[in-house]
């Protein structure tokens, strides 16, 4: 244990810079609780360990009374980013975007510009698309050619934490969890883009690093 | 089955099209094609789970959400060893460091650049005691792996207050299967 003192510090901190601790909820001024708000990123081997599977989470902490309402904004692309050599660019990209009821996805596809702005890649030959899945129906998934498989619609926020606790700790307020702890997510809903993909369209072995990124027309 | 497979995209959104209209008007089915044309400008961006939210200064939060991976190290290591240290008592004094051997600026070294590592080559997780990084599994307890890097100190057992919020698992049970997410509720 080393120099508690600090700790009784932390307050200050956290009202110099709002500190505020989830997966990426509200994570910064410019999104937060708007529809381009990323929650979450998953990736991990799927149940056929031949594939990998991606979850990109968007408008998160949604009660289930206004989950009937909530849906997906068609000017926001959300972009999943896979860099296979190890230098932290997108060497390809996954697309996801709404239409009229239907999430449509492009890729593993080279973007045609790495970075901060995208077009959608209307030419890749690896496409597909699924019916938006609404509140209260059995989960729609579609399976391509390729192998991909394809959801997007409301699910239950997969992420836990006593965020709660954590917020009181650094206001000063409290000093420490408490166990039990309390999940602040329990009960509130997100919606979801879940893609699953062979491994070997997306580098074959090795490691990747990947990521998700929200963009708005 | 809804495949597209080795057809151009307009074609087979001309064909699905063509499939909800009633009759052979082509101009309805050009009419209802989906408009996928402009340019989609960055707003958000998330590799591993809290890390904007714990080591960016509320100043720079949308600023490190359009930095580009590549470039995070340059701009923000600094701001997230200063933060770190001025956060945990783990990282007060100098040569400290977490179990997994890091000092302050291997540790933030390595979250400044906001990608998930991923193995393609076998288990998946954030953290299970044996693997490191290799993925993110809905199950991972990643917050208290999380604390326990940022507040347990050499040996997890510092500061135990702080390095484990004793939620260890979602409120609903996920799938074995596609899509793996728990329903709404």
């Amino acid at each position: 244990m080393k120099n508690l003192k600090r700790v009784l510090g932390i307050g200050v901190v956290a009202a110099a810079s709002v500190f505020i601790l989830a997966a990426d909820h509200i994570d910064a001024p410019a999104v937060q609780g708007g529809t381009s708000d990323i929650t979450d990123f998953y990736a991990f081997q799927a149940e056929n360990t031949n594939n990998l599977v991606f979850v990109a989470n968007v408008q998160g902490l949604i009660s289930p009374s206004a989950t009937a309402d909530a849906a997906f904004d068609e000017s926001v692309l959300v972009e999943i980013n896979i860099d296979t050599d190890g230098d932290n660019i997108e060497d390809m990209v996954i697309q996801a975007i709404p239409r009229d009821g239907k999430m449509y996805f492009f890729g593993p596809v080279a973007p045609s510009q790495t970075g901060l702005n995208s077009t959608i890649a209307t030419t890749a030959t690896n496409t597909g698309w699924v019916d938006i899945t609404t509140y209260g129906e059995a989960a729609v998934t579609e399976t391509n050619a390729m192998g991909m498989t394809f959801f997007a619609g409301p699910r239950d926020d997969p992420f836990f934490m006593d965020f709660a606790q954590y917020s009181a700790i650094i206001a000063g307020t409290a000093d420490g969890f408490n166990d039990p702890g309390a999940d602040t997510f329990a009960g509130s809903n997100v919606m979801s883009i879940v893609v699953e993909v062979p491994k070997s369209m997306i580098g074959g072995s090795g490691t990747i690093n990947t990521w998700v990124e929200s963009k708005k027309k | 089955m809804k495949t597209i497979k080795n057809i151009s995209v307009a074609f087979a959104l001309s064909f699905l099209a063509f499939n909800c209209s009633s009759d052979d008007d082509n101009n309805i089915v050009e009419n209802m094609e989906p408009d996928f044309s402009g340019t989609f400008m960055q707003q958000d961006q998330m590799g591993r789970p809290a890390v904007n939210t714990v080591f960016v200064s509320g100043s720079s939060k949308d600023d490190f959400n359009v930095t580009i991976p590549s470039e995070q190290n340059a701009a923000f290591q600094s701001m997230f060893q200063a933060n770190l240290e001025g956060l945990s008592p783990a990282f007060a004094n100098a040569g400290d460091k977490n179990a997994l051997q890091q000092d302050a600026a291997t540790f933030t070294g390595l979250l400044a650049t906001d990608v998930l590592n991923v193995s393609l080559d076998g288990t998946t997780t954030f953290y299970d005691g044996t693997n490191v990084l290799t993925g993110r599994n809905l199950t991972d307890d990643v917050i208290t792996v999380e604390l326990l890097l940022i507040f347990g100190g050499e040996d997890f057992t510092e500061n135990p207050q702080f390095s484990n919020d004793n939620v260890s698992a979602n409120d609903k049970d996920f799938l074995p299967s596609f899509p793996y997410l728990a329903s709404p509720w």
